[in-house]
């Protein structure tokens, strides 16, 4: 498998290469350009003799295979694969620098920013996920950012799709992944487990917050396993300003039983994008590690506790779906308000787990321009805030389990479309006040664009004449 | 080019024009049959003529097991197999016990085999159920893909000259890509008779340009073909577990 070495204004494939960007330890990168393709494009060329170490062929295998399968802003786009018999390369889009690892390389960031990162890199996980595709090497060096601001995430060498063959699974003795991030499954070659990418998440925002890695640097294996029953030291200890709500995310993506993290990229999104209604715990507000007690039980119940871990990391988490329910607060709506609130009583009865997102769109125009706007336009949101909690407090669900959203757009249906889309809406409650009216155009709108379930609930009193209007 | 890969039809008419019908829609330009035309099922000969007109159109067929008791009492059954073939050479007539007497026992074609249990001594039925077998099996041929039955339950082995086989359950309908540098060795489950659990027929599709294989589930009447068995008179498992995917 020995390949000529390559040089500047060779062609391979049509493709010809330009200048090589980067050397790095596994493979080369080039900018190459082919007449066909309009957009910036690299090739990966894996630099080693593949007779060499296996594990770097399989790697690069399993690089083409899954770049040739996923999609979307959140990756490099994918344009090529070369034949291993002749010479393996990936062509793919041209992504920008600089790395997550480059930006914040020995400082920390602002706490607003940490939050922002977070977003991009947990929405791009949670794409990838719905892909069926699972990163298991998610670090600062392996994310990239699109000037629009969407995490890319590249090197997919130790990845897993979910519907195809994995490579990897028996290919190793040694665990897969980078100690700094790696899962506490990961150590025993758990390869299935999505929310294994969850505890990387965890501990690069535990790094991007604090500067420090959350289980330090580890040189050999047995200290990678202090991760099973040492916690980290809490954010709050080593940067007093980070919000409890951030630690508490932070902590959870970092728990060792999967179970007890986040059950989805898509979850953790939603508290990422809503830190005012995460559920705070003790784990949210200590500023120490456990003491010497908690932690001397922790080690006596090692092989529990990777019973425990092993056992979680093996069954599909559980999926607690997100329903949203669009409440109109005009004021003869009452019945229709009281016919919504006992169906969105009987969806969440069906939905175990369920979280309830009431929402209230206000058209912009209602907060007018003249001097008064900022303290009228305050009045009205907390005003409808207010009618809001007051409209759920009869289904009595917990803090953490609801929450209060009020959107402000000239479009009603693409506001309430957008929220659904970006918040991974498992079904959509609306009413509909009567036919051919506004509000009925923007449930039409609605129920036909949802990326999901729509239920259009009607008051019984309204029933009579909703068809008349016109 | 698109190859449609039928295994374990077990003379369930119902099923195999499901998946005829399911091939056709998917503008499949060849059929492989591999294997066990007959045995549990209640319409050998339909089958039989149909599949026989198909190969006369250019189809590759392989010969199962079942198919070789027809002529050879002398294989070794489990009991309502033994008795399901005893009722199916009743109903065959001189020109399709011929057919099934002359199929032969691997295929081969470009990068491809085709046979309907282990390419290790075909004639011994040996059933691939994991990698241990794959891995006997792709030892005992050249050719870097091997298509085949036998076992009722989809999978799909891969390999390299460095690694031994491994075992990957396909999921429905997600199309696989049969990486080059990989050897693969798929066992398509079965059109008539499906043993995982999912009663619906199973058949593979290959795109040959495109070097990839997709499993699919194709529903059909189920009820119906069970009717038929018992109808027929054969032993009741052999309708119940049509329903059921077992």
């Amino acid at each position: 498998m020995a390949k000529a070495q390559l040089t500047v204004g060779m062609t391979i494939d049509g493709f010809q290469l330009e200048e090589r960007l980067h050397r790095g330890g596994m493979a080369d990168i080039w900018r190459v350009r082919r007449n066909d393709v309009d957009f910036p494009i690299i090739m990966k060329v894996p630099l080693l003799d593949f007779e060499g170490d296996i594990s770097l062929l399989v790697g690069f295998e399993v690089e083409q295979m899954i770049m040739a399968e996923v999609r979307g802003p959140h990756v490099p786009r994918w344009v090529a694969n070369g034949d291993f018999a002749v010479q393996p390369y990936i062509v793919m889009e041209y992504i920008g620098g600089p790395t997550l690892l480059k930006r914040y390389f020995d400082r920390v960031a602002p706490v607003s920013e940490v939050i922002t990162i977070g977003i991009a890199v947990a929405a791009a996980l949670a794409d990838l996920h719905d892909q069926h595709v699972l990163h298991l090497d998610l670090k600062p060096a392996n994310i990239l950012f699109r000037p629009t601001g969407e995490a890319v995430l590249i090197d997919f060498g130790l990845s897993r799709h979910e519907q195809l063959p994995d490579l990897l699974e028996e290919q190793f003795h040694r665990p897969t992944g980078t100690p700094d991030y790696m899962a506490p499954e990961q150590l025993f070659r758990v390869r299935s487990e999505k929310r294994s990418d969850i505890y990387a998440f965890g501990a690069i925002l535990y790094q991007l917050t604090t500067g420090h890695l959350p289980f330090g640097r580890p040189a050999r294996m047995r200290k990678v396993r202090r991760r099973v029953w040492r916690d980290p030291v809490p954010p709050r200890n080593l940067r007093p300003e980070t919000p409890p709500a951030l630690q508490e995310i932070i902590l959870r993506c970092l728990e060792p039983v999967p179970d007890a993290r986040y059950s989805s990229a898509t979850d953790l999104l939603f508290d990422l994008r809503h830190p005012d209604l995460v559920e705070l715990t003790e784990r949210g507000l200590r500023t120490q590690q456990s003491d010497w007690r908690t932690v001397i039980g922790r080690r006596l119940r090692v092989p529990i506790m990777i019973r425990n871990i092993l056992a979680s990391a093996t069954k599909p988490p559980p999926r607690p779906p997100i329903i949203l329910t669009v409440v109109d607060l005009r004021p003869d709506l009452e019945e229709l308000r009281q016919a919504l609130l006992e169906t969105a009583a009987s969806v969440l009865a069906n939905a175990p787990g369920a979280r309830l997102a009431c929402v209230n769109v206000m058209p912009t125009a209602l907060i007018g321009i003249d001097e008064n706007v900022d303290a009228a336009g305050e009045n009205i949101h907390v005003q409808r805030l207010a009618e809001l909690r007051s409209w759920a407090q009869p289904l009595q669900l917990p803090r953490g389990k609801v929450s209060y959203h009020l959107l402000e757009s000239r479009n009603v249906a693409a506001a309430i479309l957008d929220f659904s889309r970006s918040n991974h809406v498992h079904h959509i409650v609306i009413g509909a006040p009567m036919l051919g009216s506004y509000a009925g155009k923007v449930v039409a709108q609605v129920s036909a664009e949802a990326p999901c379930g729509v239920t259009v609930v009607r008051s019984t009193g309204d029933s009579g004449h909703a068809g008349k209007p016109d | 080019m698109l190859i449609a890969l039928l295994a374990d039809i077990h003379a369930n008419r119902e099923a195999l024009t499901a998946c005829l019908a399911d091939a056709e829609n998917a503008k499949v330009d060849r059929y492989v049959f591999l294997g066990d035309l007959v045995g549990y099922g209640a319409d050998p000969d339909w089958v039989i003529d149909r599949v026989a007109a198909m190969v006369e159109a250019g189809a590759v067929v392989v010969r199962g097991n079942h198919d070789a008791a027809v002529a050879n009492p002398s294989e070794g059954m489990v009991a309502e197999a033994q008795v399901a073939i005893n009722w199916t050479r009743s109903r065959l007539d001189d020109r399709q016990k011929m057919f099934l007497a002359n199929l032969p026992l691997t295929v081969e074609e470009a990068d491809r085999l085709f046979v309907h249990a282990s390419a290790c001594a075909p004639h011994t039925w040996i059933y691939i159920f994991g990698a241990r077998e794959a891995e006997q099996s792709l030892m005992a041929t050249n050719r870097r893909l091997t298509f085949c039955g036998h076992t009722h339950s989809p999978a799909l082995f891969h390999a390299t000259a460095m690694t031994p086989a491994q075992r990957h359950l396909p999921a429905e309908g997600k199309p696989t890509p049969l990486l080059a540098q990989r050897r693969w060795l798929a066992v398509l489950g079965s059109v008539g008779q499906p043993r995982d659990k999912n009663p619906a027929a199973c058949y593979g599709l290959l795109d040959d340009v495109r070097n990839r294989l997709t499993y699919l589930r194709v529903p059909y009447d189920a009820d119906l073909a069970a009717r038929k068995i018992r109808a027929a008179g054969l032993p009741e498992i052999l309708a119940a577990r049509l329903t059921l995917g077992i």
